[in-house]
């Protein structure tokens, strides 16, 4: 098992997003719509598929990509989700801006910078019913593996587990922001549809770093 | 869905097309598809600029005009407007004295606001935000700042569009619009849902025969359900959520706007007005104007929202200022 992975063989994780993202258009509408207006799934799908039209994915390096999708996001999406996914990726584009290699050091600060980025936006924490429940425990459980001196993959194992148990305990929050928190205690019982995109999004990057690291 | 649509995915588009034609002698197209500006220019005064999810109608782009709004920004249904299109709009509103960026309190407006902003003052262009909050039953008093903007934006636009074009600095504009807008209390009622084309089903249910009371103008839930009341109850309840809000009292003189959600035929705005005008007169405040029709709406749901502002001297006086767009006339 490799430590690390090539920026420029790494395209394909942006290619597997698009996909993700195309793949789970309805089921991210659905759970949108159970508290919120229902378009998750059409804003994020709408976001993904025109990035992936604008570019040849395959010719871009992973940062590239990065930055590309960021930008689309940000300029043609709007609502809450283009500004947040929009600086997600980019802040992640930015710290292996002048790097060739990836490797664990540098995709935990990867994560850190995204949340640092979508933090900056707004005041969501962590228990709030949004998709920092699934990034703020991933990127420290990552951190926390690394630190403990685990490699790559186990970093991204321990990563793993943890945006799935955050993604799942927004189920019996009640949504303190945004849309959904206008619903008070009606908004217990349901998953929040950005702390699922999230972990939809982080899962398909932790499956394709493991096969480029294999 | 029972539409007069093409494509789902395309109705802003398409709608902003046919506004364009219909109103040319008020407003034009910009290089940004979704930025649409008014055709009287805003050389050496403050740039007035909104912008917010399509499905509003008149709301956003029906008060980009005269003595109004300068530019719009204009989202995806029910979804708030790029940066991008926020930062567009400012540069076309910008004459030179800085921009009043007056919108509605929603967590994608503010993203994308402050984005746009940021943007804007790296090009030198000086910024300074209003978020409107005028919808009491969205959060409680002693909470305002996390209350909804609604229909009461209308009358931070006039105010603030007035200013501008009477010359006021950009403080004194962001001034009068954060006054008219600290004096407006809003409450909406809703008694059908309404579907995004591209969904193409409520994303929310009001049975029929039910009706609630305190919706927000994307069907967020409100104070409670109730069974459907005649408008002469729905009208009271109306008045006992937003006079009591502010408070307005005895001598206030004020500013009344009766909206339809969309689908509610006007003859009803009527009914509903005959008696909230009575309350309010009996509680010894003096209507000084009252608008009633369809002025913010929300796609074809049934319904309808109450404003009430209370006027100073300046309020009145710039209230009753000629304006020429879509969404009101006055001479």
């Amino acid at each position: 098992m490799a430590e690390s992975f090539s920026k420029k063989d790494a395209a394909v994780l942006a290619t597997n997003l698009v996909k993700t993202i195309q793949d789970n258009k309805v089921y991210l509408s659905e759970i949108d719509g159970a508290i919120g207006d229902g378009d998750h799934g059409i804003n994020m799908n709408k976001g993904f598929t025109l990035f992936a039209e604008q570019n040849n994915i395959a010719d871009l390096d992973f940062g590239t990509a990065l930055k590309a999708l960021g930008r689309v996001l940000l300029t043609e999406i709007g609502g809450s989700m283009g500004p947040i996914y929009g600086t997600f990726f980019i802040e992640m584009s930015k710290v292996i801006k002048d790097q060739d290699q990836v490797d664990a050091v540098l995709f935990g600060k990867m994560l850190q910078a995204a949340q640092a980025g979508v933090e900056s936006l707004g005041s969501a924490k962590k228990g709030d019913k949004t998709l920092m429940d699934t990034l703020i425990p991933a990127s420290e459980s990552f951190e926390a593996a690394r630190a403990g001196g685990a490699g790559f993959a186990a970093s991204l194992d321990a990563m793993e587990a943890a945006a799935k148990a955050g993604w799942e305990s927004t189920k019996n929050l009640q949504a303190r922001i945004g849309r959904a928190s206008r619903l008070g205690e009606r908004s217990i019982g349901t998953l929040d549809a950005g702390a699922t995109s999230c972990w939809l999004i982080l899962k398909c990057l932790v499956d394709g770093i493991r096969l480029l690291l294999q | 869905m029972q539409r007069f649509i093409n494509d789902p995915s395309k109705v802003v588009d398409e709608m902003v097309k046919g506004f364009l034609k219909s109103h040319a002698h008020i407003v034009q197209a910009t290089g940004n598809p979704r930025v649409v500006k008014s055709n009287f220019p805003v050389k050496d005064r403050v740039g007035v600029v909104t912008g917010g999810g399509s499905g509003h109608k008149p709301a956003f782009v029906g008060y980009v005009g005269k003595n109004m709004v300068d530019a719009v920004a204009i989202g995806e249904i029910f979804s708030s407007p790029t940066a991008k299109s926020f930062y567009d709009a400012f540069k076309a509103a910008d004459g030179g004295r800085g921009v009043a960026c007056l919108y509605g309190n929603y967590a994608g407006d503010n993203m994308n606001v402050k984005m746009a902003r940021d943007m804007a003052e790296e090009d030198g262009i000086k910024v300074q935000t209003v978020v409107a909050n005028d919808d009491v039953p969205s959060a409680a008093k002693g909470d305002e700042a996390k209350r909804r903007g609604v229909a009461g934006e209308i009358f931070m636009w006039k105010a603030g569009g007035a200013k501008a074009n009477q010359g006021g600095s950009l403080e004194q504009v962001i001034a009068v619009a954060q006054k008219a807008i600290n004096n407006t209390r809003s409450i909406g009622v809703g008694l059908t849902p309404c579907t995004i084309p591209e969904v193409g089903k409520p994303n929310f249910a009001i049975e029929p025969g039910k009706m609630e009371l305190g919706i927000g103008h994307h069907g967020e839930p409100g104070i409670k359900v109730t069974d459907l009341k005649s408008a002469n109850e729905v009208a009271e309840m109306m008045v006992n959520v937003v006079l009591p809000d502010l408070p307005f009292a005895s001598g206030d003189s004020v500013v009344v706007l009766v909206s339809g959600l969309g689908a509610t035929p006007v003859m009803e705005l009527y009914i509903l007005y005959d008696h909230i005008a009575g309350l309010i007169a009996d509680k010894g405040i003096k209507i000084h104007r009252p608008y009633v029709g369809n002025y913010f709406t929300s796609l074809e749901m049934m319904g309808a929202t109450l404003t009430v502002m209370k006027l100073d001297d300046e309020l009145k006086q710039l209230i009753d200022s000629p304006c020429d767009c879509m969404g009101l006339t006055q001479f």
